[in-house]
């Protein structure tokens, strides 16, 4: 059985295919291991009972030509599962079931996958370490003292911990890139307009993208594969041809010209992450790829802008959640008093605060100033973008501006939270894809991320530059299973 | 361009004159709403005609129906308007119970549709009103306080409908002339088929815009917007008090606070509902769910080739090919149902008579029996019938109110009715002799008065026989043997 979990997702594919491991065992075995790892808090709500009845049902009647037959998977809690409850992380939903889907989970389903369970993450993904779920923390399997990254922190814990042979999170400022590159995992955030976000709980609409959260390079190109589509339900989603990511995934990356931009060279930035990156480039070069010095001059102003952004929209996108229709309702004198009881206990601190900024930026007199603002330079940093990539194929830079930070740290300091996201944020403001591979460890034995920005829709060259350097880093960290009795 | 007759307010001597804008909500009819594939049906069973979208429901996003987007575009290119190839949606925050997501989706700076205008047709002549804009939005739901004493309860059949709210610029001067105005928006859309103009349904309400200033003056007053009325009486009554109140503070040496106004129609008052410190901060920015929406001037072009004869042009029409009076002309195509059922019954009939008749005989039977011409108990093909009757001299005009009167209990051909109650007049000339002779016969000493010079008593004779005749008589004829009898 230990065997079944050590498989990544592509092996338990082949094996299931080869008639080799059955969907049951693999159910089972991750069951089992899910039962034992409660101590991370991973999961938000188990389907456990569920799951291996399907396994069974699957058993039963197998169809050996969906790409993940019969392969339990947990999903981030962001993400509405019919007749599942569906939380967000937030008191507010606490009881709140939804009777529908999301696009993105149905395509797994569709592909034969089973629900194992809805995975922790912080409220409303807001934050970076997963300490602001009304469900409390989730604890990286690297370390007991470490977050896992956030907001998709749940996700990477069991990842990392092997709770699930692959998960799905979601990417407003970094929330998949960030906890794969805290855990030595991988995460992509697709290109927006690539996943439907039809059924996912909004954080901040014009940022968030759902994707992949999986062991190796490979396994993301079949999870993005399962889980992009065109949605006529999202109007942002889009219609392009979306390839066969994992037929095309190839380590050829000769003569690829990637760009390292200056600007990402921040003050104060770790030896080791220079290090880090240093080697990265080495990597790419060994593969035949050519490195080329670029500039993204506005990347500095890419944090206030995300901070301006996403809780501008969030806070229009939180106003549904007031007691009157669904979820948490606090009982008041008249409406407003209930409104305020509601919310006031509903939503925790970092939803609140960001719900204050946002609507205090869209404000009359000061909407100018800061939203409209904020979307002008918005646009600079895309045009940075598309400038780059009139030179370049891909650009490199790493994943975070450090190893992950331990629980408790960086609670009472927003600022400071908020600059984990430096090197994520950009992507998400000019929509492109980025991926975040394991590269290393610092000297307390942490893993590094790298992280590989891609043209729009151009995945298959940042998964294939992955997956090259993948190759090369061959990184390995063995997970101690020290919170198993 | 003549103006119409002066609505003044006078107060000590002094002369105040009116000026009014309004914002029309216009429910576009569709089968389904703005954003989402729910029905709109009017009168349906609460909370029945609600999807996902409608409910807010978390993970939820709007999609555009793009019949909406036609329909606006037609009331645009029906407003003499410009088109926007390229307007945005955006969120117009706020907080309330029958608003599930807490915001409305709308237009604000970028509106679907620009400036335009509407041609009035008032008793003083004709007169233009600038339209502002047109743009498209969400409705919200319900609120219900009279139910449930402790609780409000939710509706949310109509959240997420889709109205067009028409603003247009500050040119209406008196209660009358927003009264043409409205029906004017009404006739327009109702031809287009954008809007069925319900106003007990509520699918035309208005916001209105009432300021005042002493006559002359080339600066506007402060303005007050009562909010929400919904038919041109309370528009009506409505500006009529809030102008007088207006008046009533200037002339006491006070000044206009800009505020939004709520009108009682139970009290005939108008009172604050908030002032412009206490106005909503409504935040609105560009809905991200939505991107913006833009179209070419082909599809603009495309749908202009759909847009029916508007009231105007038909008017125009009217007066020059059917020789009708511009004021006949513009009753018969104010409505659309009625020019239409005009056109029917000219088909095979004189034109001044069926006009006569539509707009004499027909309109008080709709009226009386409260009905649409739509509803019409009598077709437009048995009222032709009818008229040619009366032209060819079958029936008088009188009988013909008797054949009418039976029409409108049961739709049947007049020249049955005619037929079955021997209403034919009599045209024969022997046998109006006959009556006539009869009646002389009998009344010999009127006829020596009348001989005598008494030529008043002509139409005693004419009338008599006509009863006599039981009204079949030809009444033409009955003039002519009576001259030639008593000569």
């Amino acid at each position: 059985m230990s065997d079944i979990i050590n498989f990544n997702l592509s092996e338990l594919v082949l094996n299931i295919k080869n008639k080799k491991i059955s969907s049951t065992e693999i159910t089972k075995a991750y069951v089992e291991r899910s039962d034992k790892s409660k101590h991370l808090n991973s999961y938000n709500e188990e389907t456990f009972d569920e799951a291996l009845k399907k396994a069974n049902e699957f058993d039963s009647k197998p169809d050996f030509n969906k790409m993940l037959p019969g392969i339990p998977i947990a999903v981030k809690d962001l993400f509405c599962t019919k007749n599942i409850k569906t939380t967000a992380s937030s008191k507010i939903l606490d009881n709140f079931i939804p009777t529908y889907e999301s696009t993105v989970t149905q395509n797994l389903w569709n592909q034969g996958a089973i629900l194992l369970g809805k995975l922790n993450c912080d409220e409303f993904a807001m934050g970076s370490s997963n300490e602001t779920s009304y469900f409390g923390n989730v604890i990286s399997p690297i370390d007991k003292n470490l977050v896992p990254g956030g907001s998709s922190g749940g996700s990477a814990s069991a990842l990392a911990a092997k709770l699930t042979p692959a998960t799905i999170g979601t990417d407003t400022g970094g929330s998949i890139r960030q906890p794969a590159s805290f855990t030595g995992t991988v995460g992509l955030k697709p290109t927006y307009g690539s996943c439907s976000r039809y059924g996912i709980v909004a954080f901040a609409s014009s940022l968030d993208q759902a994707g992949p959260m999986t062991r190796n390079v490979k396994d993301s190109a079949l999870m993005l594969e399962i889980i992009s589509s065109f949605d006529d339900k999202d109007s942002t989603s889009i219609n392009f041809k979306r390839p066969n990511y994992t037929k095309d995934l190839s380590i050829n990356i000769k003569g690829k010209k990637i760009g390292i931009p200056k600007e990402y060279r921040v003050d104060g930035m770790s030896k080791e992450i220079e290090n880090l990156w240093e080697n990265g480039k080495n990597y790419l070069k060994d593969c035949g790829a050519e490195i080329i010095d670029i500039s993204l001059p506005h990347t500095k102003f890419a944090l206030p802008t995300y901070y301006i952004v996403a809780p501008a929209e969030a806070s229009s996108n939180l106003a549904r959640y007031d007691g009157v229709k669904y979820g948490f309702r606090n009982e008041g004198e008249n409406l407003i008093d209930m409104y305020e009881k509601t919310r006031s206990e509903g939503f925790g601190d970092e939803v609140k605060r960001r719900i204050m900024i946002g609507t205090y930026v869209l404000s009359s007199g000061y909407y100018d100033a800061y939203y409209l603002k904020a979307q002008k330079v918005r646009r600079l940093i895309k045009n940075d973008f598309d400038n780059a990539f009139q030179s370049v194929d891909a650009i490199l830079t790493p994943s975070t501006p450090s190893s992950a930070f331990k629980i408790g740290e960086k609670l009472n300091d927003p600022v400071s939270m908020y600059l984990n996201d430096i090197f994520t944020v950009p992507v998400n403001l000019a929509g492109l894809p980025g991926i975040s591979i394991p590269a290393g460890l610092d000297k307390k034995g942490y893993p590094l991320g790298l992280q590989i920005i891609g043209k729009a829709f151009d995945e298959q060259n940042i998964l294939n530059i992955a997956y090259s350097m993948e190759d090369k880093i061959n990184f390995k960290f063995d997970i101690k299973d020290w919170w198993i009795k | 361009m003549s103006k119409t007759k002066d609505y003044l307010i006078e107060r000590n001597g002094k002369k105040y004159e009116v000026v009014i804008g309004l914002e029309v909500h216009a429910q576009v009819l569709s089968e389904s709403k703005l954003f989402s594939t729910s029905p709109t049906k009017f009168g349906s069973e609460p909370n029945t005609q609600v999807s996902l979208v409608d409910a807010a429901l978390p993970g939820m996003l709007p999609v555009i129906n793009e019949f909406c987007i036609k329909q606006a575009i037609k009331t645009g290119i029906g407003l003499n308007a410009k088109i926007n190839n390229k307007s945005i949606f955006d969120r117009k925050n706020y907080f309330y119970a029958d608003l599930p997501q807490g915001y409305q989706i709308s237009q604000y700076k970028d509106p679907i549709v620009g400036e335009g205008s509407v041609v009035l047709d008032l008793s003083s002549g004709s007169k233009t009103v600038g339209i502002e804009r047109l743009h498209l939005e969400q409705d919200a739901g319900k609120s219900i306080h009279d139910i449930d004493p402790k609780n409000t309860l939710v509706d949310l059949n109509r959240s997420g409908v889709a109205l067009m709210e028409i603003v247009s610029k500050p040119d209406l001067r008196s209660p009358e002339e927003v009264n043409v105005y409205i029906k004017k928006l009404r006739s327009i859309m109702r031809y287009l088929g954008t809007c069925d103009g319900n106003m007990q349904e509520g699918s035309l309400r208005a916001d209105v815009n009432v300021s005042v200033r002493k006559q002359g003056d080339d600066k506007y007053g402060t303005r007050c917007e009562i909010k929400n009325v919904n038919s041109i009486k309370f528009m009506q009554m409505a500006i009529e008090h809030e102008a007088n109140r207006q008046v009533d503070i200037l002339e006491e040496g006070g000044k206009i606070d800009q505020e939004t106004r709520l009108f009682d129609t139970k009290k005939n008052e108008t009172r604050s509902m908030r002032s412009k410190e206490d106005a909503h901060d409504y935040r609105y920015f560009p809905d991200p769910d939505l991107l913006p929406l833009e179209f070419t001037n082909d599809y603009v072009e495309s749908i202009k080739k759909e847009i029916p004869e508007l009231p105007d042009q038909k008017k125009t029409r009217f007066i020059k090919k059917f020789k009708l009076s511009p004021y006949e002309a513009n009753i018969l195509v104010s409505d659309l149902d009625t020019a239409k059922y005009f056109e029917v019954v000219i088909e095979n009939s004189d034109v001044k008579l069926s006009s006569n008749w539509i707009t004499g005989e027909l309109f008080a039977l709709l009226n009386e029996k409260n009905l649409e011409i739509t509803e019409s108990p009598i077709s437009a093909k048995n009222l032709s019938k009818l008229i040619n009757l009366i032209k060819d001299g079958t029936i008088s005009g009188k009988i013909a109110k008797t054949v009418f009167e039976i029409m409108a209990e049961e739709d049947k051909n007049p020249i049955d009715i005619v037929k079955e109650k021997s209403l034919k007049q009599e045209s024969d000339p022997h046998e109006l002799e006959k009556l006539i002779d009869k009646v002389i016969n009998e009344n010999q000493d009127k006829v020596e008065e009348y001989k005598s010079g008494k030529e008043k008593l002509f139409g005693f004779f004419v009338g008599l026989t006509m009863k006599v005749s039981g009204g079949k008589a030809n009444p033409q004829l009955v003039n002519e043997i009576l001259k030639k009898k008593l000569k």
